[in-house]
């Protein structure tokens, strides 16, 4: 699903993020952790090819990143299902319009049928709210929607960018079992989170593993977490 | 062949338009009314651009053809002999191959000619004023050296004036003029292309968040670029109709050629040459295109 080998990032002269190795099987589920501005946004901009390496491999589904035209990256990122810290709404666009947009954009609008789109705005608990523009929205309802424009597409790969950082607990586990229940559908899924707590919840419900980012480096972390 | 289906293909999206990408992005407000007002103003320029460049032509064409077609011969001599220099011109003009005709002109026509100096009472008949022959050339014109040969040895007191000091210096001057307009049309194809690409840059660095979700969301460069292209292109295509059919009224409308102003009068479209101007909308259309589509790819390259 996901290849590192000893790749790096640095910009204006200073490593973000130095020999990374990593290989991320199918179906996994994976939290990136770290203090703020360690990286963890960084590594999944490097996922999603917002940015490439600058040095080392990066493979994303099969596909050796460097050398790849915009139309590839483009085919990679209708793969790939992104939930953004900051949700990245089209602000004069509905919930509605906003979370069909990928379909939109890559000329499959016509694959999702009213009943599908109900239960995908159902599943997120928005159903009421599609109407609405992203600012009428309240923070938790933003990040579910922003959940479910990730996976409108059906995407083989699930990154989320501190998707509970402004939420209370309460919806942080709302958000964090959608995305358990995506990974029961065989979807990968990585999490950049500092919520430590979040991560214990996860790892007492499913297999998960934890990536921690510490001086430009990711290492898998170990058990007592 | 691949180009021309891609541009065949473009326009066709052009067209038909993409309501999602189009939806996508917020309209621009008062950046719409000034690209269309803009592309109206530039088209109404290049109307009278192209009535300029074809009326210099017209002239130009009209100047050297008259003028090229008749020579005057003048005869200065003592008044005992003119008139036999008078026919001796004459059978010398009669007997040359490449003139239609040679008529003496008139002491009325003489003096019409020389009322606007000398008022209209002129005695012409004490002055001594030169005879003026009025001579037509058939289409295959005389030879002009020979021609001066025999009249200088038949008629010492003849000077034939073939009308090239005078011809030159206009026919020069219509074809500058031609030029000049044909630039004009140029430059202002360009200045729209310039007005537009800074048109369609403003809006693409307003709407850069917009652009770099799509990106995010897995929309291609084209379908970006294309609700802009669309737009900008629809914005100048309705300006430039305004435009141009405002210019082309215009035109219709200035007064009608009179021998007086045949310059200033003559300025316009003559038959199926009002044709010409219709293609200025297109035109408008095609430049907004390439400028909105080279300044949007331009932008998203900046963007990953």
């Amino acid at each position: 699903m996901l290849q590192l080998q000893e790749a790096g990032f640095s910009y204006g002269g200073r490593d973000i993020l130095a020999d990374v190795s990593l290989d991320v099987a199918p179906g996994s589920f994976y939290f990136l952790t770290g203090p703020s501005g360690a990286g963890k946004t960084t590594f999944l901009r490097l996922c999603y090819q917002a940015l490439m390496p600058t040095r080392g491999i990066i493979r994303i589904l099969d596909r050796d990143v460097r050398g790849l035209e915009r139309e590839d990256i483009t085919q990679i990122r209708r793969r790939i299902g992104v939930v953004h810290q900051d949700c990245k709404f089209v602000d004069h666009l509905s919930m509605a319009e906003n979370i069909k947009m990928p379909l939109q954009v890559s000329g499959r609008s016509s694959e999702l049928d009213d009943a599908s789109f109900h239960d995908l705005v159902s599943w997120v608990g928005l159903s009421a709210r599609m109407n609405a523009l992203p600012n009428e929205l309240s923070s938790g309802e933003r990040q579910r929607a922003a959940l479910a424009r990730a996976v409108v597409m059906s995407p083989d790969l699930i990154l989320a960018d501190e998707p509970t950082g402004n939420l209370d607990w309460e919806m942080a586990q709302k958000i964090l079992r959608l995305l358990i229940e995506l990974n029961k559908m065989g979807k990968t899924v990585i999490i950049a989170t500092h919520d430590l707590q979040l991560i214990r919840m996860a790892k007492s419900k499913i297999p998960a593993r934890v990536l921690r980012i510490a001086n430009n480096k990711v290492q898998l972390a170990g058990a007592d977490l | 062949m691949k180009k021309l289906y891609v541009f065949l293909n473009n326009l066709t999206d052009i067209s038909m338009g993409d309501v999602s990408a189009d939806k996508a992005i917020p309209p621009s407000g008062y950046t719409a009314n000034l690209t269309s007002f803009t592309a109206g103003a530039m088209a109404f320029l290049a109307v009278f651009a192209m009535a300029l460049s074809l009326a210099t032509g017209r002239l130009a064409d009209r100047w050297s053809g008259e003028l090229a077609r008749t020579t005057t011969v003048r005869i200065s001599a003592p008044e005992g002999q003119m008139q036999a220099q008078l026919d001796a011109v004459v059978n010398v003009l009669e007997t040359t191959t490449g003139i239609a005709s040679a008529r003496v002109m008139t002491d009325d026509e003489q003096r019409r000619l020389l009322e606007p100096w000398f008022g209209p009472d002129l005695p012409l008949e004490n002055l001594p004023i030169p005879r003026l022959v009025e001579v037509m050339e058939a289409d295959i014109g005389p030879d002009m050296e020979g021609l001066r040969l025999r009249l200088s040895a038949e008629a010492p007191g003849a000077v034939l004036d073939d009308h090239t000091r005078w011809r030159r210096p206009l026919v020069v001057a219509a074809n500058r003029l031609r030029s000049l307009g044909t630039i004009a049309i140029l430059l202002i194809a360009g200045s729209t292309a310039a007005m537009i690409t800074l048109a369609a840059q403003s809006a693409l660095a307003a709407n850069g968040q917009i652009i770099s979700v799509l990106r995010l969301v897995g929309a291609r460069d084209v379908y970006i670029a294309r609700a802009f292209v669309r737009r900008f292109t629809m914005r100048a295509l309705l300006g430039a109709i305004i435009g141009t059919t405002l210019g082309m009224i215009a035109i219709f409308f200035l007064p009608s050629a009179a021998e007086e102003g045949a310059f200033l009068t003559g300025l316009g479209f003559e038959g199926w040459y009002w044709m010409w101007p219709l293609l200025i909308p297109p035109l408008t259309a095609l430049v907004a295109f390439w400028a909105t589509r080279a300044a949007a790819f331009r932008a998203l390259a900046r963007i990953s």
